[in-house]
């Protein structure tokens, strides 16, 4: 600092200076070359720098239309699939659903007739064996009518040494039996 | 130990290079720091935006800000039908710019502190206006000396009025650069000048001392401030007297 101060005490003027800037005799030289510097700029600047810069600024808003553009492409595709799958998920339940009904309206039907088959044969074997039984209790019957006149017969014939007539120890059995 | 606050300012011829008239042309201190201007406007505009990058590099983001912060307020002002004029604002205002911020290097020199630099700057947007006011409006242009709405008896008055405050516009636009420029280093000159003073007078002095670095570094900050807002404002006003000439009526023009 010091240095610079007395660089610019001892400034090379040995009289009254003048104020710098009100100097007349620079002015001649700080124009020229004001006109040569700024001619320079202002050429450079619009031949060149300004347009470059202009030209990458569009090229920018170009590229973040078309990224935001494809962006929202790309999202209304993600969307458009989206809502294929749920359509196709949609289908594919009804389906299944659809499927799974006649799939058992199909075996109840089945199981149904299997049944009924099965309730006629059982019907069937039912009449068979109540009809075996009636035979079989009447045949019992007849047999135990038998028997009973017989027995009848012989304690009659025991008790009264006399052999009764055979149909008429039968009708009083039948009797006793009717009551 | 007293230090001289103006010999900042002076020119010094380096070389002679020609003769015009009778005016002798030198390379001088203040040309090499007009073509560091443009140097370096240029090493800002060119050289970062050679690769033309869609995500930019920091330095091409600060050449692209100002563009947009000139493009914008030109815009702004004058509407599209200004943006013809945008090269010339745009070197207008990167030519103050450096000028003024190169100035508060050290040992450098201000351009933009003599007033024959501000003058031929602001005699340009001047004559600017006037020759694009008549060549695109014809004689309809001196309608903007006579605003409309104005009661008949009244008109005389406002003219003059009008007149004189357009023709006080290069003095106004010329004078606050270079006084903001000149002021502005004298004060810093002299500021740092009491650090050196003080500095001589030994152990104490260098205690002082420390009351005047502050503030020179303050009112470099300050300085730095100056020198960017004093650009950006001849800038606009450059754009509002431009705008004159491109809509000469005193209504506002459409909005874009």
């Amino acid at each position: 600092m010091a240095e610079t101060s007395n660089a610019h005490t001892e400034a090379p003027s040995g009289g009254a200076k003048s104020f710098p800037p009100f100097e007349s005799d620079t002015f001649a030289s700080q124009l020229f070359w004001l006109g040569i510097a700024f001619v320079l700029l202002y050429v450079v600047m619009a031949k060149v720098a300004l347009p470059r810069i202009a030209g990458i600024m569009a090229a920018r808003r170009e590229s973040v239309d078309r990224d935001l553009g494809a962006a929202a492409q790309l999202k209304a595709d993600a969307e458009a699939a989206l809502q294929a799958y749920e359509k196709t998920l949609a289908e594919a339940r009804t389906r299944a659903q659809t499927l799974a009904g006649e799939t058992r309206a199909k075996l109840n039907a089945e199981a149904e007739e299997a049944r009924k088959e099965l309730e006629a044969a059982l019907h069937t074997k039912l009449a068979e064996a109540e009809r075996t039984i009636a035979d079989t209790k009447a045949r019992a019957m007849s047999s135990v009518r038998g028997i009973a006149s017989e027995a009848a017969g012989a304690i009659v014939g025991k008790l009264t040494g006399l052999a009764p007539a055979e149909h008429a120890v039968a009708e009083a059995v039948d009797a006793v039996l009717k009551r | 130990m007293a230090v001289d606050p103006i010999h900042q300012f002076e020119i010094h011829n380096v070389f002679p290079i020609t003769q015009i008239g009778t005016a002798q042309i030198h390379l001088t201190n203040s040309a090499i720091f007009m073509a560091i201007s443009v140097g370096l406007t240029m090493l800002l505009l060119l050289g970062t935006t050679g690769s033309r990058r869609l995500v930019p590099t920091r330095m091409q983001s600060v050449a692209e800000l100002t563009y947009e912060l000139m493009a914008n307020t030109l815009r702004n002002v004058t509407g599209d039908e200004g943006m013809k004029f945008f090269p010339f604002v745009f070197s207008l205002f990167m030519f103050i710019l450096f000028a003024n911020l190169i100035g508060l290097i050290p040992y450098g020199f201000t351009v933009t502190s003599h007033l024959i630099i501000t003058a031929a700057l602001a005699l340009l947007v001047f004559f600017t206006v006037i020759i694009y006011g008549f060549w695109k409006n014809g004689l309809a242009w001196l309608k903007l000396f006579v605003p409309s709405g104005i009661p008949t008896f009244m008109i005389p008055l406002i003219v003059v009025i009008e007149l004189l405050s357009f023709f006080s516009r290069p003095i106004s636009h010329s004078v606050r650069l270079f006084a903001n420029m000149l002021a502005g280093h004298i004060t810093l000159k002299l500021v740092a000048g009491f650090i050196a003073m003080l500095g001589g007078v030994g152990f104490v002095g260098w205690l002082g001392a420390i009351a005047p670095l502050a503030l020179t570094v303050a009112l470099t900050a300050l300085e730095f401030l100056v020198a960017a807002l004093q650009a950006f404002v001849f800038a606009i006003l450059t754009c509002i007297y431009l705008n004159d000439a491109i809509h000469p009526s005193h209504d506002p023009h459409p909005a874009h």
